[in-house]
């Protein structure tokens, strides 16, 4: 997790500066709008264990997001179960519906396009049975009741929320770099590089895959669940939408795929500069999306590794190891 | 240790491999001649698992192996490498060889010290720190063959490990791979480098069209007619002879 230059350390420092000040702007529109980017942080930071490190670059995160919000949303709602409890199972939804996915789709041996085809086709055959079925409240959506406390994850308080979302992605953020430094995260890395070396070598490369999108999901159905918490409501369009999809890849992709750093700092990034934009040209909708495309096709082409691969080239330490932070 | 019987791939209507069987003694040194395009590569596949052969059948250390996936095989402890050497890119040297290590260490700071004292013995000891990817095509190669021993397999099948190498760096690894063998290791390997093949294998078998066209010493072979037109074409041997006694 430790920048590896200067440029690395700088750009962690500006993302950690930004987050500190929201503290002491005490502006609820900032606040509200970074605690978006943070949730949205947490599911970039899930694209980036299947994407960054496996390679496996999914179009459909919003599969996984969804089913985790959908699935605490359902238990909460219909069932009246505790929130914790809905929270977890949400979780655990997000894993189990990444390792299905991932389980057939690797099955066939899909990899490149057709794995984002796959991925996409399952997020939105997701998002029409969600948006017809009466258990997920059809068309309208699910709408938590609203009662503030610890027992119901709700929180009035902005800087609770706020200070929450730091903390999971702060975890979130340590996991990823455990998991980068362990026997997993290498086999990964050797399946994203060549997948038939990393055969040759022993590696299960069939599990590895479906665990990382089980891993991933996760990860995601996390994201989903703290969005429902935050708004207290959910619908198809919102959880399912292709939306989720594009900014989990998005972020990763501009802030450096495979970092630790990269998601948090990318999504950071673009989130603040669609924000400037709005207000630019004032409110024009789904303009953020037109920039962020631009964006995405100038890191495609300029920034290979994303601004963190960007800023280790600016002041490298004296290097020990060879890894991004 | 390693006994390969009839095995037979079709490609559509390519038979690539046909009825191949070879032996390989615990302990020794095994090469597997032929020219481009015989069948070795595919043999190689169908004996490490990376595809199902349409007959025959594969034996390691008394069991049947045939048709198990590459990496329960390597885990009994047969490994094989790659023509086209492979480094993971956005490794350094150190966790290139630790994927390997990995396998029956999974503690990393273990894995890496395993990775460091393979590494060491391949004399690629000051390389550890670089990316993989800045290595030469020598360091490629031996880098191929760190990672393979770094699973503590027994049985090594090297796929042309010394073509596009100079002939000092031929003999280095000529000189790495005997000494692998004394500490322990058997090796069956594809190679077109005659020098190489002489001053190492014991034994060899040729292949031609995926047929095994001949076996005995690689002194033996190269005096085979057979062997002889297999490499240089039709009438070759015939012509040789001729020029022999001219
Ligand atoms: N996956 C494949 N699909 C179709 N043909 C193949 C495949 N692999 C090898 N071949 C063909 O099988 C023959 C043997 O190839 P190979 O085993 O690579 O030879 P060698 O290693 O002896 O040069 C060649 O004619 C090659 O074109
Ligand atoms: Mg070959």
């Amino acid at each position: 997790m430790k920048p590896q230059s200067m440029g690395q350390a700088v750009l962690i420092g500006l993302a950690l500066i930004y987050l500190a000040s929201l503290y002491f702007m005490s502006s609820p529109v900032w606040m509200g709008f970074t605690i978006n980017a943070l949730i949205v942080a947490v599911v970039a930071l899930a694209w980036n264990i299947t994407g960054g490190f496996g390679g496996m670059a999914s179009f459909g995160h919003a599969a996984m997001y969804g089913t985790g919000a959908y699935a605490s949303a359902i238990l909460q709602v219909q069932y009246g179960i505790n929130a914790w409890i809905a929270f977890a199972a949400g979780i655990v939804a997000g894993a189990a519906m990444g390792a299905f996915i991932g389980a057939l789709a690797f099955r066939y041996g899909l990899k490149g396009s057709y794995f984002a085809l796959v991925t996409l086709a399952f997020a939105e055959v997701l998002r029409i049975c969600a948006s017809s079925f009466a258990i997920t409240g059809g068309g309208s959506g699910l709408q938590l009741r609203l009662e503030p406390g610890l027992s119901t994850l709700q929180f009035n308080e902005r800087a609770v929320v706020y200070t929450i979302l730091l903390v999971i992605v702060a975890l979130v953020m340590a996991l990823t770099a455990w998991l980068k430094y362990s026997r997993f995260g290498a086999y990964l890395i050797a399946v994203r590089e060549n997948e038939d070396a990393a055969r040759a070598l022993g590696i299960d490369t069939y599990r590895i895959k479906v665990k990382a999108m089980a891993i991933s999901g996760a990860f995601a159905g996390l994201a989903g669940v703290l969005y429902l918490q935050v708004w207290l409501f959910i619908d198809s369009a919102v959880v399912y939408g292709s939306a989720v999809s594009i900014e989990a890849l998005i972020g990763p992709i501009i802030g450096g795929a495979g970092t630790v750093w990269g998601p948090l700092i990318g999504t950071l990034g673009l989130h603040l500069l669609g924000e400037g934009a709005k207000h630019l040209l004032h409110n024009a909708p789904g303009l953020n999306f037109v920039l962020y495309a631009v964006v995405l096709i100038c890191a495609l082409r300029f920034l290979p590794q994303g601004l963190m691969g960007l800023a280790a080239r600016i002041g490298t330490f004296r290097k020990k190891d060879d890894d991004n932070a | 240790m390693l006994e390969v019987r009839n095995l037979s791939k079709s490609f559509g209507g390519l038979k690539a491999v046909s009825d191949a069987s070879l032996d390989v003694p615990e302990g020794g040194i095994v090469g597997l001649l032929g020219p481009n395009g015989a069948g070795k590569t595919t043999c190689f596949t169908m004996i490490a698992g990376f595809t199902k052969p349409d007959h025959g059948s594969v034996r390691f250390n008394g069991q049947d192996v045939t048709g198990l996936p590459p990496h329960r095989i390597c885990a009994m402890g047969m490994i094989r490498t790659f023509q086209i050497v492979q480094p993971f890119a956005g490794l350094t040297v150190q966790e290139n060889i630790a994927v390997g290590a990995y396998l029956h260490h999974h503690d990393r700071a273990e894995a890496m010290a395993v990775a460091r004292q393979v590494g060491k013995r391949l004399g690629m000891g000051a390389m550890l720190d670089r990316p993989a990817s800045s290595l030469t095509i020598a360091g490629r190669k031996r880098l191929e063959l760190a990672r393979a021993l770094a699973t503590g397999a027994k049985l090594l099948l090297l796929d042309e490990v010394m073509a596009g190498l100079i002939p000092s760096e031929v003999s280095e690894i000529v000189g790495i791979i005997r000494q692998i063998r004394d500490e322990g290791h058997t090796f069956l390997m594809i190679e077109h480098v005659m020098q190489a093949v002489m001053s190492l294998a014991e034994t060899a078998y040729v292949l031609n069209h995926g047929k095994m066209i001949a076996h005995g010493t690689p002194r033996e072979l190269v005096q085979d007619p057979g062997v002889v037109e297999a490499y240089l074409g039709h009438g070759a041997a015939a012509r040789l002879q001729e020029g022999h006694h001219a």
